[in-house]
């Protein structure tokens, strides 16, 4: 690995890790990102354990909990209104879900020869799936709630008529648009801080290869590079998973009180 | 020109979008701090749009850079 070019493609490649099984004409082998799927469900199942205890002087973990549980709550109630409360379990399962998979995405495992953890959120099969709940969710809350009236969404309130077959379309294709750029940018966002850092680790292995005067100095700057950018990552990492969880809130409330 | 020269200097080029990018999220936040040290009561209230600003300038760029890795790897 360390003689020749490191492939920062590498790390995101999907390898199975039992016997391949195919039920139907569909591969079912458990890979390594079914693993940190698995790894992520029990850290939030965890995490929600320990703060499920109904004290009525709350401990740490409880207070963490609630406030997670608090912070989601206030995001429906601002965004969406009253109503916005039965989405509360979904957002709250999806916004941990993110959160946590793209911490343990950055999890450094890989300073123990042979393991590196797995960033489930950086594969758009996992993010579109996601963006696509939302999407559905939307749909069938608008179409369930609404009726054809649904459609109204397109037509925004006080446009002149004249500019209707400019508009209709242009708010269709916005609206089609939704469940790709918001699976996309999630996507996008971990992939890219993933090979930022697997280049700059790049950079401090080849240039201590490198035997030269200058290759310390390079190592040593491409170090501090890495230390700041990892800051970075979990900044990226919380914004993101708020991102998606309030776009969707945004979303819900376009569905539930049609603007 | 050599084609594989052609889609290294094509990738280059579409770098350039990720620094657009950059202008336009450091704006988003600039915008909004000088109106939140104008009015700090008002500011809590529109962390929402700030988000919702903040993500939309950044999904360009994020495009930008995916046209970038498509050159590189997929091309």
């Amino acid at each position: 690995m360390a003689a020749g070019k490191i492939d920062p493609m590498h790390q995101f490649l999907v390898q199975p890790i039992s016997n391949r099984l195919a039920v139907g004409g569909y591969d079912l082998t458990f890979t390594n990102s079914a693993l940190f799927m698995f790894v992520v469900l029990g850290l939030l199942w965890l995490f929600m354990l320990g703060g499920m205890r109904r004290q009525l002087v709350p401990g740490r973990w409880q207070v963490a909990v609630e406030g997670m549980v608090g912070f989601v709550d206030n995001m429906m109630r601002t965004s969406v209104g009253p109503e916005g409360r039965r989405f509360v379990p979904y957002m709250f399962s999806l916004f941990m879900f993110l959160l946590i998979a793209n911490l343990v995405g950055v999890f450094p495992l890989a300073i123990i020869p042979g393991f590196h953890t797995f960033a489930v959120t950086s594969h758009i099969t996992v993010t579109a799936v996601l963006a696509f709940f939302s999407f559905g969710i939307v749909l069938a809350v608008g179409f369930w709630r609404h009726g054809l009236h649904f459609f109204s969404l397109f037509v925004p309130h006080g446009a002149p008529w004249w500019l209707m077959p400019l508009i209709v379309p242009v708010e269709f294709i916005s609206f089609m648009v939704r469940p790709f750029s918001l699976g996309l940018r999630l996507f996008v966002a971990m992939t890219a801080g993933h090979i930022l850092l697997e280049v700059f680790g790049s950079f401090v292995v080849s240039g201590l290869n490198s035997g030269g005067a200058i290759g310390p100095v390079v190592s040593f700057l491409s170090f501090v590079m890495i230390v700041g950018v990892s800051a970075l990552e979990l900044l990226v990492c919380a914004i993101q998973a708020y991102v998606f969880a309030l776009l969707t809130s945004l979303y819900i409330n376009d569905a539930v009180n049609l603007h | 020109m050599d084609p594989v020269s052609a889609k290294y200097i094509g990738a280059g080029i579409a770098a350039i979008g990720i620094g657009l990018a950059a202008l336009g999220v450091g704006n988003v936040f600039g915008s909004f701090l000088e109106g939140a040290l104008r009015n700090p009561g008002a500011a809590d209230g529109q962390q929402g749009r700030l988000f919702i600003g903040f993500a939309g300038a950044e999904l360009l760029g994020l495009i930008a850079f995916v046209v970038a890795i498509l050159l590189l790897f997929v091309v």
